[in-house]
């Protein structure tokens, strides 16, 4: 088992609404390699997403591995819908900094 | 037809596209031209406030490119979720700029124009026969939330856009659509895989994203033959790998598995992104998984009232490290200072940039801090008069408050204008995200003509 950053084993790492109630959260590995020992460990899981962004497991909708493009989705329940009052972000594009500094073990 | 080609210029209309691309793409000779004009990224207010979020002028520029084309070539334009909502305002605006560009170019043509906004007394009638449930997490749906309602669309699917083909359409211009229709229409009434066109509609909806590199404003072409299609982008500069157009497949979406839509549901499970040359990628394996009863996505908004902000800065260590009692007693001071005025019904919030600004809608999240603050000051209230009196007030009590252990005494806040304050108008909400049981796939969707 070795620990690494997120940022060190992938290529993107970005945030979107996924209409208007959910926000969908991307990580795509830079190689095939790295993404099924990633998704043999199951080091991306709902455990380590919600402390880091201090949500309930409830609150995530899906967490999927997406072999096709060597990535991981996890979208989870919008704290607000986007646009009502007291948002900060209404695209939902600038919520993936904490996924950045994740440190994962496989 | 062996084969159906869809050229697809931009990725939303009026975000524009390189001429010589869709020149190249004209050339391949494609079967239809289609692009997508909306989408609810931008938030509530453009469905609300009945106008696009994109440029009258931009629209112009592109349509006035892409209807000559077409008619010279002989082929139908199909255009999804006018003026980037859907409501009748947005696709009364659109039909402007068309007889414009129709005049101005001497054209003649047939435009068809597909509506989607539904009466209040046909959606409160669909909630007494019970044909509404919630979409995601949101609560059922009540007659009170569409009384509140400024419009309400629903995302047609292609089957009013096949209607609109069959009667001899040149042009179509539809309210709000699902992403994938316009593209997959005129295939799907030819008769190729369901699954496939739609497919390759969410793709090509985006226009050259999916390339490497990505753009929203450039155009890609789309091939669809019986057991597979082949997207590619039309600019050299770009190409598509199997891996971008993967990718893709999660790109706003839930589950990447899994794409419903009107009538049913995309299946990914065994999908395949073939590498055919450097630049073109082929797909096949996607299956269209049909729901019983046919289901259309609902969207609305309602007005929770009138916006003023104020940004003002901060360079002050003292006032930093004091922020949140600040904020605090200014807000006690501005409650008490309209308590006996008939204002209490406000809403006030102050967003501060350089203290987890952008970060606040997790607040378990772990603190930043800086040496500048941005605070924007925020009030929503019934009035545009009240909401200015109240942001105006909390600005000038801020500027001025006597915090703990204060030596600049002069003014507490780094105004970027003059004036400092901004009206911003209407604030709306998303309060309609629900799916509508239909029977007739077109007769909520009336269909009306010009003829140029």
């Amino acid at each position: 088992m070795a620990k690494y950053k997120l940022t060190e084993l992938a290529s993107v790492i970005r945030s979107k609404n996924s209409g208007p109630y959910e926000l969908t959260f991307d990580v795509i590995f830079k190689d095939f390699e790295t993404f099924y020992k990633v998704k043999e460990a199951q080091a991306i899981n709902k455990q380590n997403f919600c402390e880091i962004y201090g949500i309930p497991e409830s609150d995530i909708f899906h967490l999927v591995y997406f072999d096709p493009a060597k990535a991981v989705k996890v979208t989870i329940r919008r704290p607000i819908a986007s646009g009502a009052l007291g948002e900060t972000d209404v695209y939902g594009a600038q919520q993936h900094a904490p996924l950045m500094a994740l440190e994962i073990e496989f | 037809m062996k084969e159906i080609r869809v050229l697809s210029p931009t990725a939303i209309l009026g975000y524009g596209f390189p001429e010589e691309s869709f020149i190249e793409g004209m050339r391949r000779k494609p079967h239809v031209i289609a692009v997508d004009a909306g989408s609810t990224d931008p938030g509530p207010y453009y469905l609300g406030a009945g106008y696009s979020f994109t440029d009258r002028n931009a629209v112009k520029r592109d349509l006035a490119i892409m209807i000559p084309a077409a008619l010279e070539a002989g082929i139908p334009v199909m255009i999804g979720t006018a003026g980037g909502s859907g409501a009748r305002p947005h696709v009364e605006e659109t039909v402007d700029i068309i007889k414009e560009i129709a005049s101005e170019q001497s054209l003649h043509f047939k435009l068809v124009i597909l509506q989607s906004e539904f009466e209040k007394e046909f959606v409160k009638e669909k909630i007494r026969k019970g044909d509404i449930m919630p979409l995601g997490p949101v609560d059922e749906l009540k007659e009170s939330d569409v009384d509140e309602s400024i419009h309400i669309v629903a995302q047609m699917g292609e089957e009013p856009f096949i209607k609109a083909l069959e009667s001899g359409a040149n042009v179509i211009l539809a309210g709000r659509s699902y992403d994938p229709c316009e593209f997959s229409a005129l295939a799907i009434q030819q008769g190729f895989d369901k699954a496939l066109a739609i497919h390759m509609g969410k793709i090509l909806e985006c226009a050259a994203i999916t390339a490497l590199p990505g753009s929203g404003s450039d155009c890609m072409l789309g091939t669809l033959r019986e057991d597979s299609f082949v997207v590619e982008p039309l600019n050299p500069i770009r190409k598509c790998t199997a891996l971008s157009v993967a990718a893709h497949s999660l790109y706003e979406k839930s589950n990447p598995y899994i794409l419903p839509g009107p009538g049913g549901a995309l299946d990914l499970h065994e999908t395949k992104f073939n590498q055919l040359s450097d630049t073109q990628v082929e797909v096949s394996g996607t299956k269209f998984i049909p729901t019983e009863e046919y289901f259309v996505k609902l969207e609305g908004v309602r007005r929770v009232g009138y916006r003023t902000m104020s940004p003002a800065a901060t360079h002050d260590p003292i006032m930093i490290s004091q922020i949140d009692t600040i904020i605090e007693k200014v807000r006690e001071r501005v409650i008490d200072n309209f308590r006996n005025s008939g204002m209490k019904d406000f809403y006030l919030d102050f967003k501060i940039y350089g203290k987890k600004g952008v970060m606040n809608m997790f607040p378990k999240t772990a603190d930043s801090t800086s040496d500048e603050l941005l605070i924007i000051i925020e009030a929503v209230a019934p009035t545009q008069e009240q909401a200015n009196t109240i942001c105006g007030f909390a600005r000038s009590t801020m500027l001025h408050y006597g915090y703990e252990g204060r030596i600049s005494t002069a003014g507490n806040l780094a105004f970027p204008f003059s004036p400092s304050d901004c009206k911003m108008g209407a604030v709306y909400e998303f309060n309609v995200y629900h799916l509508m049981r239909i029977e007739d796939t077109c007769e909520p969707f009336p269909m009306s003509f010009i003829e140029f």
